[in-house]
């Protein structure tokens, strides 16, 4: 396998990782509903990307799945959880925590595309690196929702 | 005595002129039955607070009552007309159910109290809060209906006594994306336009702006352009067939929730049609390129899909902005209180800045407000912003109000953006705000998905305070309830949508125990004990004056600019409008007219936000994209709304205005004409859909979404198919309490735009039942 494909591989990986920490924590704040919709929305993005990156793996013989992996099962249970907690103030925390893994997955995704886009230059695959251009600043506007989030929230949820 | 027609004539007779000519005056009063004009005792100087309007009006007194109101003639903003809601309104002064002594709770009950026990129990509950959790268990929701001088008050209380971030008005959810949009767009909030552009303007754009009901005498003004010679043409953007579509060129009726992907569409067109200037983007814009890209991928025909308009028309439309030689845009609900808001907001914004049609006569924009004080909620910092326009994250800013407050700045919070108001509910529901402070509002009504709402107030562990002049669903909910002071009972000033600023004189004593509420939030401050550095008292001022003058000094060098104003100049004339110094003693008509803008990153309110995911930029981000500080074009992807009707739920749910009405009808709907003329809830639906339901003109009707129904009558209109309206003022104060079917807001859904943090009350999917034939 070419190393290229080994990083595209590496990216769908760590993607659907992203997107699948994205609605995890839609679900699990629920009653936070800016965060639960705009988790959503974002984990989309990431389903874009895996779509993306899923097509242009066969250029290499990649066999990458188009779909991004659901989390339907528990997500109904989590939401309601997240109802019955809705009054209590430890989600604040937890919430932090969720933020914090996103920003951390969000980064490490845009590592992988800096990399991949990186190899599309060396390899000069044109094609690749327009996928880098249209999907690595998403990545970073992921990551930086979650910085500004945690921003936002952690003073009261740690000073109260 | 009456020189208007009655109640079902909201605008009036007609006074046509043609473009560029001044605005005919006419004069429009109403006195009291029986009451003549020689009869009044004296017309004391004040302004319209029914609407953002900001109309000048006299009020007529006769032995302490008020019996009347006179529109003022001389005022640039009206010329004498007045708006039905004032014209009759002002009876609600006197309603006999005014809140007249203070009320405490005991034992679960309501019971009148004095001023001292009402006091005491706020500042015992405040000072064990601030020993036990700190100033961020203390929260402040607001009004868009107080004066300048209270909410300059409220504030400096607020973030600098108390030093808690949360603070926000009720503007939250009628005019924080005008805000919003400006910032992103100019770098700071302040209107670009004047009323005056009307009298200029060969293109009207309005974009789900009803104008025709909510600022009648703006729409008088329009009304008349369109009777005089060389009309403007009209573009309306609305889903419902507002007497606005009725006189437009184009009406273009989008899917609720599509507006960034119209706005887009319309962008494509005038890009593509080569409908741009290209030497006013190269001079004063930065971030076309992007604008360029992303609208690309909005043609006609992908636009006409998403939003479910006919293409023809679309073109149509573009041809109508794109060709026009003075363009003036207004804004109002239809965008801020709709998915995506910031960002189809700002494309407006985007529309001038590509055809450089800004700070010319006709040419401007009007990112509306929806209540008459709402500019103050702003500029004061008592809504989500600081005092003058000032910078949360530029630490030099936050040295300038402490240097102003004396305070040390550490004392004032500035490590995020001030609290809005739906995540101040939600930290009260999870237990860690444990006081809010509501003044002039009713948010048992007028937010979204009310059985939350009453859920979280009606808690025990919260402490509920309301200030207000009636009893309202709110202060039914409250430990503790001040009777304040109404409109007319106290001096004050207040700001209108095109900066027009406006003083408004006591006329009449409050009823009963009733203060205003600066002298509540002042007895609170001095109970407290509040000091600055040196232990003086903050604030340090007395009355409305001395407060008007240390605004002055906050605003100073400021774009909201008042150190040209006083009492004095604000006296007998006409309004004027801000920034008025040294520069401009007479104030200033538009803003913008150089092309130079408030943006530069060190004087900048607001260094902007991702437009889908609100993340603020960093400082050395905005330096870097605007070190010259120019005007900012921002692009928007289209994301589809949260809620899409389904097969379940599969009619679109928007709320909104009557003419007759304001906010919950606190006030109007005790002033018997204008409830009479409106006195229930009502459901639009469209004829087609109504025929497909079975249903007919007055049937009762259920409208049903996953968090509650309404029951009301079915008007069946050329509304959008697939669209239903409810009007969002009725509540519960006059009866109608079992079950809580009445409100709007029961069914609204709790989300909000990540960049303005504007609740959405205009994407919510809903079902309709017929469940019984007209009353």
């Amino acid at each position: 396998m070419k190393k290229i494909a080994l990083a595209i591989v590496e990216l769908h990986r760590s993607e659907r990782t992203l997107a699948r920490t994205l609605r995890a924590a839609a679900a699990r704040h629920h009653s936070d509903q800016d965060i639960s919709h705009l988790a959503e929305d974002l984990a989309r993005w990431s389903d874009d990307h895996v779509r993306a990156l899923a097509q242009h793996g066969r250029h290499y013989g990649l066999r990458l799945s188009a779909r991004p992996r659901r989390v339907r099962v528990t997500r109904w249970v989590q939401e309601r959880v997240s109802a019955v907690l809705r009054r209590r103030p430890e989600p604040a925390l937890l919430l932090l925590a969720d933020l914090r893994r996103i920003h951390r997955t969000a980064a490490g995704v845009s590592l992988d595309w800096e990399l991949l886009g990186q190899g599309a230059q060396a390899t000069k695959d044109h094609e690749l690196l327009q996928l880098t251009a249209r999907c690595h600043p998403q990545a970073l506007r992921q990551m930086r929702w979650s910085n500004a989030m945690l921003k936002e929230l952690s003073p009261q949820a740690l000073s109260t | 005595m009456r020189t208007r027609g009655g109640i079902a004539d909201p605008w009036g007779s007609r006074t046509p002129y043609g473009c560029g000519e001044p605005w005919p005056q006419r004069v429009d009063t109403h006195l009291a039955d029986g009451v003549e004009p020689e009869q009044v005792q004296r017309w004391v100087q004040s302004a319209a607070v029914l609407h953002s309007n900001g109309d000048g009006i006299d009020i007529g007194v006769r032995d302490g009552r008020i019996v009347g109101v006179r529109g003022r003639a001389v005022d640039r903003v009206n010329h004498g007309r007045v708006d039905i809601k004032d014209l009759f309104g002002w009876q609600a002064n006197a309603a006999p159910d005014r809140l007249t002594t203070p009320l405490i709770r005991r034992h679960g009950r309501l019971v009148e109290c004095d001023w001292d026990t009402a006091m005491d129990e706020i500042v015992r509950r405040s000072r064990t809060l601030l020993d036990e959790h700190g100033p961020s268990s203390i929260g402040f929701y607001t009004s868009g209906q107080l004066f300048l001088e209270e909410y300059y008050t409220q504030g400096v209380i607020a973030h600098g006594a108390i030093g808690t971030n949360h603070v926000d008005g009720n503007t939250r959810l009628c005019t924080a994306t005008a805000g919003e949009a400006l910032k992103e767009s100019f770098g700071c909030d302040g209107q670009p336009g004047s009323y005056t552009d009307v009298d200029h303007a060969d293109v009207i754009a309005l974009y789900g702006h009803n104008v025709a009901e909510t600022q009648t005498v703006l729409w008088m003004r329009m009304l008349d352009r369109l009777a005089g010679p060389d009309p403007p043409a009209i573009v309306c953007v609305d889903p419902r067939p507002t007497p606005v579509a009725r006189y437009a060129t184009v009406h273009l009726a989008p899917l609720p929730g599509t507006n960034v992907a119209l706005m887009n569409g319309l962008l494509h067109e005038i890009l593509h049609h080569g409908w741009a200037d290209h030497t006013y983007l190269e001079n004063h814009t930065v971030g076309y390129d992007e604008l360029r890209k992303r609208v690309s991928e909005f043609p006609p025909s992908r636009v006409a899909r998403i939003c479910g308009i006919d293409a023809a028309e679309l073109r149509r439309a573009a041809e109508i902005i794109g060709t026009a030689h003075r363009l003036l845009s207004t804004v109002l609900q239809g965008f801020y209180q709709s998915h995506q808001a910031t960002a189809a907001a700002v494309q407006v914004n985007n529309v001038h800045l590509v055809r450089g049609m800004l700070g010319r006569p006709g040419c401007g924009i009007l990112q509306m407000n929806g209540q008459p004080t709402a500019e103050n909620t702003r500029e004061c910092g008592a809504d989500g912003d600081l005092a003058g326009f000032r910078n949360w994250a530029n630490d030099s800013h936050i040295e300038e109000l402490a240097e102003l407050w004396n305070l040390d700045p550490l004392q004032i919070p500035h490590y995020a953006p001030p609290t809005h108001c739906m995540q101040m509910l939600r930290y009260a529901e999870e237990g860690t705000l444990r006081m809010l402070w509501v003044t002039a509002t009713n948010p048992a009504v007028s937010l979204p998905e009310l059985a939350r709402i009453r859920e979280i107030l009606a808690q025990e562990r919260l402490f509920l305070v309301v200030e207000d002049i009636f009893p309202t669903e709110t202060a039914e909910l409250a430990d503790v309830v001040l009777p304040a002071a109404a409109w007319a009972e106290k001096t004050g000033t207040f700001t209108n949508t095109d900066r027009t600023v406006h003083i408004s004189e006591q006329a009449v004593d409050p009823p009963g125990q009733a203060r205003s509420d600066l002298e509540i939030f002042l007895d609170y401050a001095r109970r407290m004990d509040f000091r600055d550095r040196d232990g003086r008292p903050l604030p340090p001022w007395n009355t409305a004056e001395e407060a008007f003058e240390a605004w002055q000094r906050c605003s100073a060098g400021r774009p909201c600019d008042y150190t040209g104003l006083s009492y004095a100049k604000l006296r007998g004339g006409s309004g004027i409008q801000w920034p008025c110094n040294d520069d401009h003693p007479d104030g200033t008509e538009r803003l913008y007219s150089d092309g130079k803008f408030w943006a530069a990153p060190d004087y900048c309110e607001a260094y902007g936000k991702d437009l889908i995911t609100g993340a603020p930029l960093e400082p050395t981000e905005y330096r870097a994209m605007n070190p010259d500080g120019k005007a900012i074009i921002k692009a928007a992807e289209y994301v589809p709304a949260h809620e899409r009707p389904s097969p379940e739920f599969p009619y679109a749910l928007i709320t909104g205005r009557t003419v007759y009405h304001f906010h919950t009808r606190t006030k109007t709907g005790r002033t018997p004409e204008l409830d009479a003329a409106a006195p229930q809830v009502w459901v639009e639906i469209s004829v087609g859909d109504a025929r497909q339901l079975g249903i007919a003109e007055g049937d009762l009707v259920e409208v049903r979404t996953p968090r509650g129904c309404v029951a009301a009558a079915a008007r069946l209109t050329e509304i959008r198919p697939g669209v239903v309206f409810l009007p969002f003022h009725y509540g519960y104060w006059d009866g109608h309490h079992d079950g809580h079917h009445r409100a709007a807001n029961e069914l609204t859904l709790t989300d909000w735009d990540p960049v303005s943090k504007q609740p959405i009350f205009k994407t919510a999917a809903a079902a309709l039942r017929r469940v019984g034939g007209g009353a």
